[in-house]
């Protein structure tokens, strides 16, 4: 408090409302995680199995190869199982002693790291792991759901709800597979792709802004009917002349210098096709924007509080406009991925639901782009476990396995999130008297 | 700068808010615009500042006629304003509001937040604030939220200053501050248009004061009239500023509240160990400034918050942990604080509203049915004994004016059986004539010998009406004091201190 202030009345008006704080004892972690240790126990225990794992960490066309490494299995899951427990009591101990009652960020980031060795281990066990190809499947599984993610991020962040990542993902790449094979240019066909993004989003602004139609309705709308557009003209067009309309120009990877050659991570981030770096430079340029430069700030006061936005003038409506079309040609690369990287062709429904996933890594990333892009990778490795285990032959049904990703996203998005905060205006029209 | 308006006219619909309204600020002068509420003076302000278009009129800065299509333009052209409600983005610091819309930025479109901060601090040292520019608003108390939309204003450079009843929010001191603070802007040759309906803050700083009422100038008046006259002159008749009301005949004590703590959300106490009685037939006004635990406090008497800790207790019954219908059960009748919120059901009709709170069971319902004819009939009396001014009982509330809205609430309330009686702001936002009724309405519930607790933030209201003021701070009690105690005293309260020989 400063000596300047004389008045006991103006020195109580200026600090600041401090309410005292209740511990409030969160007991959700510490039970999931005795969840986890209960089952990971009781299958060290009750379904042993014999044999070595290894986990291979550097292909063939490596510069640098690392040694696999073999684990045996059996011993290793028991004492896998028992840090387990260990980590499961020590929740208890932080949630009941604690200053804050919580369980600490690293201890569950631990815990879920060693869940997955010793689930990995245990699974593979007289098998091979290839961990860079774990990866790189991450990577490409991820691609698609991280450009959706930035763009519901963006898009929400400046009030509108992009319920409609689907079909801008979709439509993208629709578009990127008849321009890039008509064109035979693969950029022609990306840059198709971010045109037919802004498309969509172009309706999903007009009835949401303009006419103040409900976001989400709007959204929806829109998915079921880029999903139709696209199958229709995929059966009855693209099928009939694959050749000259569906067969388009792949991009070509290209190795980035020396960073290519680090061990284990180099090939899988920087030997990928253009699309991929443009990824890594919009990630980058959407947390920068979003909040070091002047149009984020708008972007963040029209999405937070559009009338204090209008009162210093801003166009709340002209600046929700642009985001959301700029969402849309985000989202719009993600869909070229499909088609100008990894699958080489359009598909019917391609996009299988990935812009309802990058919607859940949306809210798992609390509307940042960062953490949203990590969100985007975690949902990628989940799908990309699932695949990998079923090559191997893994002792768990496949059905289970197929449920894999879809539970980690109920999981991520319900439970661990907890009480997060999104943008105050968001999905709310702003209306003027 | 010389400010004129000339001949606004602004309608919605059929209604007319505005009425060729004709108005001039002198330039360095401070322009009280004394209205009642609902009289037209937002919405003037409103189109002064670009945010409404008038349909008719013209406004004059320096004799140069404006256009303004939107704030940008008035910003521009040099005014600024303290709005009632702040235009703060709450999750923003200080310096991120007062850059927003006019952000400087450096190398590689980087925001420029260093010369902001700076501004905040060169504003901040010219008038004394003590404000951190990297504070978050939300954390911040409102009297500095208010003096951050100040700072917002002058670094725009304006010349023309509308505050927008800036003291609904304030605590007396700081009222006080906020006086000194505009006559420092008149010294520094800013005009100031005041806007307010409280007759004491017109008095104490106006050069002129212009009058609305129902959306017309009726008149100007200097700021030697008396409080009786100005109040003739805004309301249009002759008014009584005292309530009738005759002295207290306390009987045993009936509700006690015991180590009382609410937690909110996000798991702060909200209101911490509050302990009070109050007697059958006594008014116990829980005074404070807005936001310090007052609605919190009587939400649980209702059993509306969800962590509650301590004990209320009705002629000996329990009531916390009861859920809300058990709570009307026992006999609590609640005015809420937001009555288009909390109150009433908009798109309902008045009869419909009536019985909102009783459709357990007889009279209004049985097995299951709607009693239609018993509720026509209960809310014809109704619409007479409580002088609700609608077409009839069908009519749909949310079409109704706030005082007429609040006599349904009142209504609803004071019909059923009651043994305790909580009203919070039962008259914010009201017009006098229904201050009126609501003030009677409640001295009456008292003398039928219920007790009866009032929240209130207006200094003259908790005079009025309180037999004993408790005035919250904080979410604690301060102090619980006669109702003669002086205003100062009270304001000094309000802020926290206890003042000596008063007993805590």
């Amino acid at each position: 408090m400063s000596s300047t202030l004389s008045s006991p009345a103006l020195a109580g008006a200026t600090t600041s409302p401090v309410h005292e704080k209740v511990i409030v004892r969160d007991w959700k972690f510490p039970v999931a995680l005795d969840f986890f240790a209960l089952v990971a126990l009781i299958i060290a225990f009750a379904i042993p199995r014999a044999g070595v794992s290894a986990f291979r960490l550097s292909t063939d066309s490596d510069v640098l190869k690392l040694a696999p490494v073999m684990m045996p299995t059996t011993s290793t899951v028991i004492v896998v199982a028992i840090l387990l427990t260990v980590l499961a009591v020590l929740s208890h101990w932080f949630v009941l002693r604690g200053k804050v009652g919580r369980t600490p960020l690293w201890l569950t980031a631990v815990f879920a790291i060693l869940v997955l060795f010793a689930f990995l281990t245990w699974a593979a066990s007289g098998h091979t792991i290839q961990v860079p190809g774990l990866l790189i499947g991450t990577l490409t599984l991820s691609v698609p759901l991280i450009f959706g993610a930035l763009g519901g991020v963006i898009s929400e962040r400046v009030g509108v709800v992009n319920v409609a990542i689907e079909g801008q993902l979709l439509f993208g790449a629709f578009s990127a597979a008849i321009v890039g094979t008509v064109t035979h240019s693969p950029f022609a066909g990306l840059i198709a792709a971010v045109i037919a993004g802004v498309l969509v989003s172009f309706v999903l602004a007009a009835f949401s802004i303009k006419y103040i139609v409900d976001q989400v309705i709007v959204g929806v709308v829109l998915n079921v009917l880029v999903t139709g557009l696209t199958s229709f003209f995929y059966a009855k067009v693209l099928t009939v002349d694959a050749a000259t309309l569906n067969s388009p120009e792949r991009f070509a990877a290209i190795d980035i210098p020396v960073l290519s050659q680090i061990p284990l991570i180099g090939p899988v981030l920087f030997r990928q096709t253009i699309i991929v770096y443009v990824m890594y430079i919009a990630i980058f340029a959407v947390w920068f924007g979003l909040f070091k430069t002047r149009w984020g700030l708008r972007v963040r006061a029209v999405g937070e509080h559009p009338t204090a936005a209008d009162t210093v003038g801003i166009n709340v409506k002209r600046t929700r406009f642009w985001t959301v079309s700029l969402a849309g040609a985000i989202a719009g690369i993600g869909g070229a991925y499909y088609t100008l990287d990894v699958v080489g062709s359009f598909n019917k429904e391609m996009t299988n639901g990935a812009g309802f996933i990058a919607l859940a890594a949306v809210i798992f990333g609390r509307w940042d782009p960062i953490r949203a892009t990590l969100a985007g990778l975690l949902f990628g490795f989940a799908t990309n476990l699932q695949n990998a285990l079923s090559i191997i032959g893994s002792p768990v049904p496949s059905e289970f396995m197929l449920m894999l990703p879809y539970v980690v996203t109920i999981f991520a998005v319900a439970g661990l999130v907890g009480r997060v905060r999104a943008p105050a205006a968001s999905g709310k029209p702003y209306i003027k008297s | 700068m010389k400010l004129e308006l000339r001949g606004v006219t602004k309608k919605f619909g059929s209604l007319v808010a505005n009425d060729r309204i004709t108005l001039t600020v002198e330039s360095g002068e401070i322009h009280c615009l004394l209205g009642e509420n609902g009289a037209g003076k937002s919405t003037l302000m409103n189109v002064l500042y670009g945010l409404y278009q008038a349909d008719e009129g013209e406004i004059l800065l320096d004799g140069v006629v404006q256009h303004f299509s939107g704030p940008r333009d008035a910003i521009n052209a040099g005014i600024g304003m303290v709005h009632q409600h702040f235009m703060l983005i709450p999750v923003f610091t200080v310096a991120e509001n007062v850059m927003l819309g006019h952000e400087q930025t450096t190398f590689g479109g980087r925001l420029d937040l260093d010369a902001s901060r700076a501004k905040v601090r060169e504003i901040s040292a010219r008038f004394g604030f003590e404000i951190d520019p990297d504070a978050v608003i939300e954390d911040l108390p409102v009297g500095v939220q208010q003096r951050v939309e100040i700072i917002k204003a002058l670094s725009r450079d304006a010349k023309v200053l509308v505050f927008d009843e800036p003291t609904a929010v304030l605590t007396p001191q700081e009222t006080d501050e906020l006086m000194a603070i505009m006559r420092q802007l008149k010294a520094n040759g800013t005009s100031i248009v005041f806007i307010t309906h409280k007759l004491r803050e017109v008095r104490e700083v106006a050069d002129r004061i212009t009058v609305i009422r129902l959306g017309a100038v009726v008149g100007e008046a200097s700021p030697s009239a008396s409080n009786t006259e100005l109040a003739s002159m805004m309301v249009g008749r002759a008014i009584d500023l005292t309530i009738a009301k005759g002295p207290e005949l306390p009987g045993d004590v009936s509700l006690i509240v015991t180590s009382l703590s609410v937690i909110d959300s996000r798991a702060q106490y909200v209101v911490k160990n509050v302990s009070f009685e109050v007697r059958a037939g006594e008014i116990l006004v829980i005074a404070g400034v807005q936001g310090n635990g007052q609605t919190e406090l009587t939400e649980a008497i209702l059993g509306l918050q969800s962590r509650v800790e301590g004990s209320i207790t009705l002629n000996g019954e329990e009531l916390v942990g009861r859920p809300v219908g058990g709570m009307l059960d026992a006999g609590v009748g609640f005015i809420p604080e937001d009555r288009t919120e909390d109150g009433l059901v908009a798109e309902f009709t008045i009869a419909e509203n009536l019985m909102l709170d009783r459709s357990m069971g007889a009279p209004f319902v049985r097995w299951g049915t709607l009693q239609l004819g018993t509720l026509d009939e209960f809310a014809e009396a109704t619409l007479i004994e409580f002088d609700i001014r609608a077409q009839g009982i069908t009519t749909r509330v949310g079409t109704l004016s706030g005082g007429n809205q609040q006599k349904v609430v009142l209504a609803r309330e004071l019909s059923r059986d009651l043994r305790l009686f909580v009203a919070a702001q039962p008259t914010r936002g009201l017009d006098v004539g229904s201050i009126e009724f609501v003030h009677t309405r409640i001295v009456q519930a008292r003398d039928s010998g219920i007790p009866v607790v009032v929240v209130s933030t207006e200094l003259d209201e908790v005079v009025a009406l309180a037999d004993r003021i408790a005035v919250m701070y904080r979410g604690g009690i301060v102090g619980i004091v006669p109702a003669n105690t002086p205003r100062d005293v009270l304001g000094l309260m309000m802020a926290g201190e206890i003042p000596e020989g008063v007993a805590a």
